[in-house]
């Protein structure tokens, strides 16, 4: 028997189909015959009707027919279902046979055609000898027939020909050889398919009748014809498409439920159980069909429990498990086309568990083998075979083959019954059952994957791993227990991990991969193992064995074979040079060292040591020496002085017992502590721990290197730092020199920074600021450091990153003698100032020019180098100060300008060639004096000066919101047009800040003097009058008029007195202004 | 027999009578939570709040049954019954759930306690015990 054994006969799972033969068809010399099978054959869609086709030939010998019995009472059936049953109602015995003929109804040999047609037609009912197959006959005709009743000989002639065949007339059919073959055939199969249903039907009732024999008793041969019985009616059933399914299902049913009905025990087991697998295997599949997949599961839920206790044979109970497993993967495959089909599983209810359960039946199937199975090795195949039969196969389903069609509880010889289990065992032995089990769970696997279960999918995986394990291919069992080790690791399942590893560890052992083995071996000596202390002493000995290059002791529960080809692989190890230095890292496990790696503080200073510490702990059941610890930096030229080693001689160590000092006693946490100088180049610079590196082994020989990345942490650690940051818990006082570990909190990175500078900065200076003043501002730099600072500079200025218009407006020089311009910069850098001994003072002015006002921080930084010793080492240290201060700055005066007449009265206009005054008004705004050195009008050349404008507030000194004026006396010579605008020129203001403070420089403030609309007049009048006159008196008045025009102008003028005045004189003068001149008193 | 598991994804409370199995048992749990975490994600953010704690039967299995609870901050308690019990209705396996919530809720009282570390709480193991000696 092969392993396919349990696989359900093909027959069985193809879907029953109604069976037609054609014959009288030459389907390879004859092109017509060709196309018409073709057009059978091809492209049968769902759409078409279910028929399967054979062309046979003419005298074909179908299935004999067995001689009808009349009477049951002495009927003894041997079984339940024949084997050949199935694939003889499919493929052998047709239901209809269709013998096709060329023969048109104009046919000049007619009547020895139509004689030739009934010949063959004998011929085939003579070879269906006792079978009820129906007979058609189609004719192939080149002519298209005439519509029916048109044609009188045809319906004559067919009329004739179904007499001669013995045929009625809905079994003779006309096929026209024409262009629309396909749909003549099409109904053609579909009057077939009618034909086929009559003969199914009535093969239906004939099993049908028997019942009538059978309905008397109970005895068991009742019971197997009655499932026989409906097993049959439902097969036919089936064979119809669609409207019959629900009723074969109930077939099928009750079927099912008889077959549970029978009397079971040890010899017919395997057979009810065959059978009800098969009719159970057709109950699920229909209701998969109907989308009713509830039924299907429920129904085979029964299917299981009904069949979970019948064991059979104690002696063959693999089979009974083998069985088991093929129920639930022969569903699980029905799940899966369904699914495939269109249905929806759920994440609990999908074909994953069925075959995960196979997979469980396989594997105790492989456990009952291996008891059941294993004899003395004397113990050989029995001779001859009593698995062999006659017929080479068997006659019915689950029989054993030494007693077929044995029906009586005890087997009938005791002797052949040995020797068959026996047969069967030995064939049992060579099963690979981790084949099969792997198979299974890899379907499982890919299900699970598919609904959303990846924790089922990493235990499936797990039982993979295992299950190749045991069948010693321990590459893909590591692969596959590696690959999902880490799931387990990141959800702290560590009772499950451990014991993933620990099969992981055997595979390794066997395979003498000595990386894995160290690796794993870690991982188990650790705190995420639960194994037992003396488990992980015996683990440890035999790590440091293979640290030793030596051959370690075998896990326990290893295949005895493979332990020795593991030893001699090991031995072998032992005398290979290269590959014996092992890199781990240990953020991917959790091995039983663990480390942690600080810089005492977040920044250090340039002119002290860094000081960095390492705290290591292990968590194995016996000390471990370690021969190297380094740290890696950042900047890998600080590694050299963070580092131990065995033989060394470093003095940056602080202990010295360096062999006491590498021992990792269990349980408590060891500190190192390095200490380095940085370099000048690293200030301003992060250094971080890349890594900590602890090798376990000698160089010399084999090692191990633990690698930290970032110098602490393992799969494990973020959680437990986490949990630790939480806790209340109080942390019990432990004996000096010893650390509680979670305590020690991780600093992997630090700045250089710096050095402290030992200077002051002091600014003097006298805010606000004046707009365009030249600022000065004091710097006094004092030295307080032990040695020469050198190399002082000062960056001075504008700070950078404040509003662009300020870089602008803003400007900084050392020289306060004149006044900046756009060429000065905002932020003078680097000024030198050479160097200052220990005490010494610098004093520093600076001017700054701010165009504009509002408030500008301003920068102070001094940058010197000082030479510092550090752990005996000479180093050149950069410091720097800096100060930086707010600096307002305000407007020193306003200027109001106005034009007046030569009396001080307000002018809106000046007239041209008329004298007024232009008058202005400085007005101080700073809170410091301010003296006005200078003022000077610069006239446009619309104006004209009457006088030498001398300034007449020079040398005036204006306090907080005191106001200066002065004036000019002013005319405007004559313009074209009559009114105009025009520009009066510019004003300048020389002043200086009045302080005791610094020398300051002359500031020259430019004003735009406004613009004044300027007006010719023709006539001018002016009165010249006495500054007074007294009671009673004469007040001589003299009024000038001026004719300004080119023209001679008629004036006529009249004075109209006040009440406080008498006129005398001219009251009413009349003339003529140029030639004379008027005048009046 | 009977078991009790108490987790967030890993286990803070084991207990199981009796104890051979046990590798299988924890597997089964681990397993469980693929179910558990589907179930609480299926319910949407609003109905959150009026989310059933008590997820019922997780998935069968032929051995056994997996029953599951989540209470509002994530935690989960699963109880694992023979599937051949039948004592051990929907009912009883619901309010054993509810004893055990209670219980849990005193520990998370317990100030010394830190939440995430496994419950080593006597309190808590005899309400346990009591179960399983009722449930047997």
């Amino acid at each position: 028997m092969s392993p396919a054994q349990w696989d359900l006969p093909p027959e069985l799972c193809c879907r029953p189909m109604a069976f037609v033969a054609l014959t009288g068809l030459d389907v390879v010399y004859n092109a017509i015959h060709r196309a018409i099978w073709d057009a059978f054959c091809a492209n049968r869609r769902a759409d078409r009707v279910p028929i399967s086709f054979k062309v046979l030939l003419g005298d074909h010998e179908y299935p004999k027919c067995r001689t009808k019995r009349t009477s049951y009472e002495w009927y003894i059936p041997k079984g339940i279902l024949k084997t050949g049953w199935m694939n003889k109602h499919l493929n052998l015995v047709p239901a209809l046979v269709v013998l096709f003929y060329e023969l048109d109804w104009d046919d000049p040999q007619w009547k020895e055609k139509q004689s030739e047609c009934a010949t063959k037609v004998e011929i085939v009912r003579t070879s269906l000898q006792g079978r009820n197959t129906k007979v058609a006959v189609v004719l192939i005709q080149k002519k298209t027939p005439l519509p029916p009743g048109e044609d009188l000989v045809a319906s004559e002639r067919a009329s004739a020909l179904c007499g001669a065949c013995d045929l009625s007339g809905k079994s003779l059919f006309v096929l026209p050889h024409t262009d629309h073959l396909v749909g003549y055939i099409i109904r053609l199969e579909n009057a077939f398919y009618e034909h086929a249903q009559t003969y199914y039907y009535n093969e239906i009732r004939r099993v049908k009748s028997h019942k009538e024999f059978l309905n008397k008793t109970t005895h068991q041969v009742t019971r197997i014809s009655a499932v026989n019985r409906n097993f049959y009616i439902a097969e036919f059933i089936y064979k119809d498409p669609h409207t019959f399914h629900v009723l074969s299902c109930r077939y099928y049913r009750t079927a099912y439920s008889l077959v549970h009905e029978l009397r079971a025990h040890e010899t017919n087991m395997l057979e009810i159980k065959t059978m009800a697998g098969f009719i159970n295997y057709k109950i699920c599949r229909l209701c998969f069909q109907h989308n009713t997949p509830l039924d299907a599961i429920a129904q085979f839920r029964k299917h299981i429990d009904l069949c979970k206790k019948k064991i059979g044979s104690a002696e063959l109970a693999f089979e009974h498990t083998a069985w088991m497993s093929k129920q639930f993967q022969s569903f699980g495959d029905l799940f899966d086309e369904a699914i495939k089909l269109g249905l929806t599983a759920i994440q609990t209810q999908n074909p994953g568990f069925y075959y995960q359960q196979a997979a469980y039946y396989a594997q105790e199937r492989k456990q009952q083998a291996g008891q059941l199975c294993s004899h003395e090795p004397g113990v050989v195949y029995p001779a001859p075979d009593p698995l062999e039969t006659p017929s080479g196969a068997l006659d019915f389903y689950g029989q054993r083959p030494w007693r077929q069609g044995h029906q009586s509880i005890d087997p009938p010889d005791s002797e052949k019954e040995k020797q068959g289990i026996l047969a069967l065992q030995v064939k049992e032995r060579d099963v690979l059952h981790s084949e099969l089990v792997i198979a299974l769970l890899s379907n499982a696997v890919a299900q699970f994957k598919k609904y959303k279960c990846p924790r089922m999918k990493s235990h499936l995986m797990v039982q993979m791993g295992e299950e190749y394990y045991h069948a010693k291919d321990y590459t893909k069992a590591l692969k596959l227990l590696d690959y999902v080790m880490c799931d387990y690791r990141t959800e702290r399942w560590w009772s499950l991990l451990t014991s993933i590893l620990c099969t992981a560890l055997k595979c390794s052992y066997l395979m003498g991969q000595v990386k894995d083995y160290i690796t794993y071996s870690m991982e188990l000596m650790g705190r995420a193992s639960i194994l037992h202390e003396e488990q992980k002493s015996r683990i440890e000995k035999n790590l440091i064995k293979v640290l030793m290059n030596e051959v370690p002791q075998p896990e326990p529960d290893c295949d005895l074979t493979s332990v020795k080809t593991a030893q001699s692989l090991w031995s072998d190890r032992i005398s290979l040079a290269g590959n014996n230095e092992f890199t781990i890292e240990v953020q991917d496990y959790v091995p039983f060292v663990q480390c942690k790696a600080k810089f005492l503080y977040p920044s250090f200073h340039i002119d002290e040591p860094v000081q960095l510490h390492v705290y290591v702990r292990a968590d194995c059941p016996h000390p471990v020496r370690f021969s190297k610890l380094c740290v890696s930096l950042s900047n890998q030229e600080y590694n050299q002085y963070c580092l131990l080693e065995d033989t060394s001689k470093e003095k940056d160590i602080l202990e010295t017992s360096t062999q006491e000092n590498m021992c990792l006693v269990p349980g408590k946490t060891r500190k190192y502590c390095f200490k380095f100088v940085a370099k000048t180049e690293d200030v301003g610079k992060k250094i971080e721990i890349t890594s900590v590196g602890l090798m376990l082994g000698r160089e010399m020989g084999r090692y191990v290197y633990l690698n930290w990345r970032g110098g602490w942490g393992d799969a494990a650690s973020s959680h437990e730092t986490l949990q630790a940051s939480r806790s209340f818990k109080r942390r019990t006082r432990l004996p000096e020199q010893q650390l509680d570990w979670d305590t020690v909190t991780i600093q992997s990175s630090t700045m250089i920074i710096s050095r402290v500078p030992k200077i002051s900065v002091q600014l003097t200076h006298e805010p606000p600021a004046l707009t365009n003043e030249m600022y000065c501002m004091i710097v006094t730099i004092q030295s307080e450091e032990d040695t020469v600072a050198k190399d002082i500079k000062l960056t001075a200025g504008l700070k950078p990153g404040q509003d662009a218009s300020l870089t602008q407006s803003t400007q900084i020089t050392v020289n306060g003698s004149e006044v900046c311009d756009d060429s000065h910069p905002a932020l003078l850098p680097d000024i030198s100032l050479g160097d200052l001994q220990p005490g010494q003072k610098i004093v520093k002015p600076l001017y700054i020019h701010c165009m504009s006002t509002g408030s500008r921080i301003l920068l102070f930084h001094v940058a010197y180098s000082v030479s510092a010793t550090v752990e005996g080492k000479d180093i050149n240290c950069k410091c720097h100060k800096d100060e930086t201060v707010t600096l307002e700055t305000v407007v020193p005066f306003e200027v109001a300008m106005k034009f007046v007449s030569s009396k001080f009265e307000h002018l809106e206009r000046v007239y041209v060639d008329i004298p007024f005054l232009l008058m202005m008004d400085i007005l101080s705004a700073s809170p410091w004096p301010i003296e006005l050195v200078n003022s000077e009008v610069q006239l446009a050349s619309s104006m004209t000066p009457i006088d030498q404008p001398q300034s007449q507030v020079e040398g005036v000194t204006l306090q907080t919101s005191e106001c200066a004026s002065e004036c000019f006396l002013l005319k405007c010579p004559p313009v074209q047009n009559g009114t105009s605008t025009v520009a009066s020129g510019h004003y300048f203001i020389s002043w200086k800040r009045k302080s005791a403070f610094a020398e300051t420089s002359v500031v020259r403030t430019i004003v735009i003097l406004p613009h004044v609309m300027l007006e010719n007049i023709p006539l001018y009048v002016h009165a010249e009058l006495p500054s007074f006159g007294r009671v009673r008196e004469s007040l001589p008045v003299r009024y000038h008029l001026e004719n300004r025009t080119g023209l001679v102008q008629d004036v006529e003028i009249g004075v109209e007195p006040s009440d406080a005045f008498m006129f005398s004189g001219l009251k009413q003068p009349q003339g003529r202004n140029g030639d004379t001149s008027i005048e009046a008193a | 027999f009977i078991r009790f598991v108490v987790l967030i994804n890993y286990p803070l409370y084991i207990r199981s009578v009796p104890t051979q199995g046990e590798l299988k048992f924890h597997y089964t749990v681990h397993t469980s939570l693929d179910v558990v975490e589907e179930k609480i994600s299926g319910v949407g953010k609003a109905l959150a709040d009026q989310r059933e704690l008590y997820l019922g039967l997780l998935y069968p299995t032929e051995d056994y049954k997996v029953y599951g609870y989540v209470t509002n901050s994530k935690v989960k308690f699963v109880i694992v019954v023979d599937s051949s019990n039948t004592s051990l209705r929907d009912n009883e396996i619901r309010s054993m759930f509810r004893k055990l919530h209670n219980s849990f809720t005193d520990v998370m009282c317990n100030p010394f306690y830190n939440p995430g570390d496994p419950i080593q709480s006597k309190a808590f193991d005899s309400i346990v015990s009591t179960m399983m000696v009722q449930a047997c």
